[in-house]
């Protein structure tokens, strides 16, 4: 009469299925796909950029200048007679080579820096923390021209300085990380088998933190894609040669009251939808990590 | 044999009248696009000044029906079938104004949680005071009869505790202050969601008094929602059983619990050791299999599958509501066959006798350890002296502060202890910090946390966890690591196919089981066990207090049984420590601390727990406060609530010795042994 459990229509199980991976939860997301196919836009233009640019971004035409938008120049032509819709494209690249690499080096150091204060604790952190508050208390662009102006103007420089000012941010984001999960009992429970320091924050504590230094890359993706395009404006552009969205918006912005508005508006618009789409995508990521 | 409907009999004194009255009542919740049924045909009514209980495991839908009650559910949740009706009004036809205040005069909420449910930022008077001065009254008035309310609350300084922040309050404290708040509105219907729950075993005696005295001063129907069949047959007339959402079976309480006529609840019962159950009795039984996913198509009976006297029919047809005696009811095609229900786990017992060794496996000498909060030096144990017998279970008592974790921390070297303080294994000196303990040392000690969604990595596999153990301190690699893997996985009654598996993954159990088997990897010979299944429900419990007795005989380990569970402590310990504000009460053989004579705070402690078995006739409660641990009283530190106190003064001046007032029995108290035996006899239980 007993019968063994697990019969047919009921499929009882102490088990859960598998969940979605990541990046399937993200694609199901409206926001995310929109933020993400104009990421994969720029990522286009900054790939290919002069081969599916309608003209040369550098060659002038100087007896086409400062033309309104028009069916052969989309964007119009600046002040040398420069198609914009090219230099748009084109100066996608400097933007997304400086832009992420700035981000990467920040989140590696400052998640070294988190994981190293969050776990040691005591004076160290004690000290380091009010180092990085009173660090964060300097305005972030000022601390960026001290350094920018002795090391000089390169794509190196910059991925360099933003990734150093963006370190005690996120820095400081990880170590509060940490510091949750420090709560828990499995870091007891691993110090009970003899674990080391490095052993406990790498392969303990680092994967489940993962999804919080996720979150902080995209969001400071977007701060670090302004903050290129700031020093450019300001004068701290890589090489006047290539075309750079920041500082056209610079050398069109002076003529803006002759009427010429295209000349800053359409580099001005490429940054905007840029850091949309870092943000949206930033949200989607939060929301399915962490949320 | 008849089987009626589910229809609940209209009775004719029923009907309106009844406070509550649902019927049919199904409830799904959208989750990914689909329709989960939570609840199917619930029926039941509670009477005027009745007081009904709805038990059930994790995920029975037993808060579901407090939610549905008061149209709380969550915005993905809906009554899909079926009628309620609270004070003869339909809660789910009511239009905002009508609901809102159907929820202000006639049903009122208690939650687990009382800090949750009071606004942190408001002073508790002032929260009491809104109730009154939502039903109209001028705030004088309001805040005049808030006081009068936590006085009726027993809270013996009300005006005080009306200037506090809800933060300022202790647990037991805030529940009152919320009790009170749901009585204000004098409602009809009073629900309670595990109300004590969070609360110690002292306190929650406390409320549950509390809450009995209330209700009939308040001509209050109570719905008592809990997880803990004691506390339900303490205070419920009438109960049902929930199942996977259904109502299995119904009747009253003390009846019910005497002679369930549902498998399910026969089962339950038999997980929980009663009446002074031990382990060398026999093992506990438990429910094989686990509780169906919600909304899953069941053609036949929902509990068939776990059941181990199911029929083809069971498994084909639903069973419908056979009606079992007066006012009871099972949903059980063989509720006639339920008290021959065969165990599922054998009953024989293989225990490892504590060895008669001459020698402690581990003496802790003056045991002592401060913490500084705000400046003060808080005394979380003060001078302990304890001794750990090879391969026996010392149980660990006392209710939260008072030490308890304090000192397994300190014994495992999480904690280093204050200067002076003294741990030996086998006669060498364990460090106070686990970096300066040798491999032997580190080897020799884990535990198993009360909680395995913290005390696992979320991110590491079942492999990785269980394998690491086996790595780092036995020093297995290769074939040999996964030949003991492959056992010890096999010992702790998990298969192959859980190893890729992470965590979150597994079912509640399945997690502990998975800790306990990363505890034993290392070949241990003493494992604390800090509260290792009060995360977990009742029929996963006695699965997991099992597997202990059954690894403590196979490895010899020694077991530290830390548990706020004076049953479960009973059942599994050959000894007993009770300490209370970090110092040790009583220690002694299990037996004899539980049958007494025992330590005034032992009694209080065990005349806290509601159990279903009938009540001691003689209870003591303890009241007041845990005093704080960084100012401790003078002379015994329990002389502020202990019942019997002595008149001569002694208590209050002097410290009483930790004597041996038997052999192996020793106490901490002023009384004199017999005495203390005169004046605990009570009358032999029922």
């Amino acid at each position: 009469m007993a019968t063994p459990p697990g019969t047919p229509g009921i499929v009882a199980s102490d088990t859960q299925r598998r969940e979605l991976p990541v990046w399937r939860l993200l694609l199901r997301r409206p926001t995310f796909v929109t933020g993400a196919l104009i990421l994969l836009f720029w990522v286009v233009c900054a790939i290919f950029g002069t081969s599916i640019a309608p003209h040369s971004p550098l060659a002038q035409q100087l007896l086409a200048t400062n033309q309104a938008p028009s069916a052969a120049h989309w964007f119009g032509t600046d002040q040398l007679g420069r198609d914009m819709l090219s230099r748009v494209i084109v100066g996608a690249r400097t933007m997304l080579i400086i832009a992420p690499l700035a981000t990467v080096v920040g989140t590696v150091l400052g998640t070294a820096l988190g994981l190293a204060l969050g776990y040691l604790g005591g004076v160290v952190d004690l000290l380091a923390s009010r180092v990085i508050e009173a660090v964060l208390a300097l305005p972030a662009l000022l601390v960026i021209f001290l350094f920018m102006v002795p090391l000089g103007v390169t794509t190196l420089s910059q991925v360099l300085v933003i990734g150093f000012i963006f370190t005690p941010l996120i820095a400081r984001t990880v170590r509060s990380a940490v510091q949750v999960e420090r709560q828990l009992d499995y870091v007891p429970a691993a110090r009970l088998l003899g674990e080391r320091s490095g052993w406990m924050m790498f392969v303990e504590i680092l994967p489940n933190v993962v999804p919080t230094i996720l979150v902080e890359f995209t969001v400071r993706l977007g701060y670090a894609v302004f903050a290129v395009a700031s020093l450019a404006f300001l004068g701290f552009g890589v090489q006047l040669s290539t075309p750079n969205w920041g500082t056209d918006i610079n050398a069109n912005y002076a003529v803006l009251g002759a009427g010429y508005w295209w000349g800053s508006l359409f580099p001005a618009l490429a940054i905007a939808s840029l850091i949309i789409g870092i943000n949206l995508v930033a949200d989607s990521v939060e929301q399915v990590v962490v949320g | 044999m008849t089987a009626t409907e589910t229809t609940p009999a209209p009775d004719a004194a029923a009907g309106p009248e009844n406070a509550v009255q649902v019927e049919h009542l199904d409830v799904s919740y959208r989750v990914r696009g689909r329709d989960r049924l939570a609840l199917r045909n619930v029926s039941f009514q509670i009477a005027r000044n009745e007081s009904y209980g709805l038990v059930g495991e994790s995920g029975s839908g037993k808060s579901t029906v407090a939610l549905a009650l008061t149209r709380y559910l969550p915005r993905n949740g809906r009554v899909s079938a079926g009628s309620i009706r609270i004070a003869g009004r339909d809660p789910l036809a009511l239009n905002p104004e009508k609901l809102r205040q159907l929820r202000a005069h006639s049903v009122s909420m208690v939650y687990q949680e009382p800090g949750k449910a009071l606004n942190p930022a408001i002073r508790v008077g002032r929260q009491i005071a809104e109730v009154y001065e939502v039903a109209g009254l001028g705030r004088a008035d309001a805040l005049e009869r808030s006081e009068e309310m936590l006085r009726r609350v027993q809270i013996s300084d009300p005006g005080r505790v009306m200037e506090r922040y809800p933060h300022e309050l202790s647990g037991g404290m805030a529940q009152r202050a919320v009790i009170a708040m749901a009585l204000a509105s004098e409602p009809e219907l009073l629900i309670l969601d595990e109300p004590t729950t969070a609360l110690d075993a002292t306190v929650e005696a406390e409320v549950l008094d509390l809450v009995a005295g209330l209700r009939n001063q308040f001509d209050t129907s109570l719905l008592f929602i809990s997880h803990n069949l004691a506390v339900i047959a303490k205070m419920c007339d009438r109960v049902g059983v929930l199942y996977a959402g259904e109502l299995i079976e119904e009747g009253p309480a003390q009846q019910l619990f005497d002679q369930p006529r549902h498998p399910y609840t026969m089962g339950l019962l038999r997980c929980i050791p009663r009446q002074g159950q031990r382990k060398d009795h026999g093992r506990l039984d438990s429910i094989p299999g686990f509780l169906p996913a919600p909304g899953q198509a069941l053609a036949g009976c929902i509990f068939a599958p776990r059941c181990s006297i199911a029929e083809d029919r069971c498994r084909e047809t639903a069973p419908p509501a056979f009606d079992v005696g007066p006012d009871r009811s099972s949903r059980c095609f063989l509720h006639e066959a339920t008290p021959d229900l065969p165990r599922s786990t054998p009953v024989n017992v293989e225990l490892s006798a504590p060895a008669e060794s001459a020698q402690p496996v581990v003496t802790i000498r003056n045991l002592s350890k401060t913490f500084t909060s705000r400046g003060q030096a808080v005394h979380a144990l003060a001078g302990v002296n304890l001794d750990i017998e090879r391969g026996e279970t010392l149980g660990l008592v006392g209710e939260s502060g008072s030490g308890k974790t304090t000192l397994a921390r300190l014994l495992l070297g999480l904690t280093p202890p204050d200067a002076g303080s003294a741990i030996e294994m086998d006669g060498e000196p364990l460090g106070g910090d686990l970096r300066k303990r040798g491999r032997t040392q580190l080897k020799a000690l884990q535990i198993v946390f009360q909680n395995p969604d913290s005390a696992l990595n979320r991110r590491h596999t079942v492999r990785q966890l269980i394998s690491r153990p086996l790595v780092k301190l036995a020093g297995l690699s290769g074939p040999a690591l996964q030949e003991r893997l492959a056992d010890l996985v096999r010992s702790v009654r998990m298969e192959a196919r859980h190893l890729p598996l992470r965590p979150r993954q597994l079912s509640g159990g399945l997690k502990q089981r998975v800790a306990i088997a990363r505890a034993f990897g290392g070949g241990p010979r003493i494992v604390v066990c800090d509260e290792p299944t009060s995360a977990l429900d009742v029929s996963v419990q006695a699965a997991i207090l099992n597997l202990l007795a059954d690894l403590q005989a196979k490895e010899q380990v020694t077991y530290l049984f830390i548990s706020h569970d004076l049953q479960l402590v009973r059942y599994l310990s050959d000894r007993i420590a009770v300490l209370y504000l970090g110092r040790l009460m009583e220690l002694g053989p299990a037996e004899r601390v539980f049958s007494g004579p025992h330590h005034p705070y032992t009694e209080a402690l065990l005349s806290a727990v509601p159990s279903l078995d009938g009540q001691r006739p003689q209870r003591i409660r303890l009241t007041g406060e845990i005093p704080s641990a960084a100012s401790p009283p003078s002379g015994c530190v329990f002389h502020t609530r202990c019942p019997r106190r002595l008149a001569s003064g002694i208590c209050e001046s002097t410290e009483p010795p930790l004597a041996e007032v038997e052999p192996g029995h020793l106490m901490s108290c002023h009384i004199p042994i017999d005495q203390l035996t005169t004046l605990q006899s009570y009358e032999p239980m029922p």
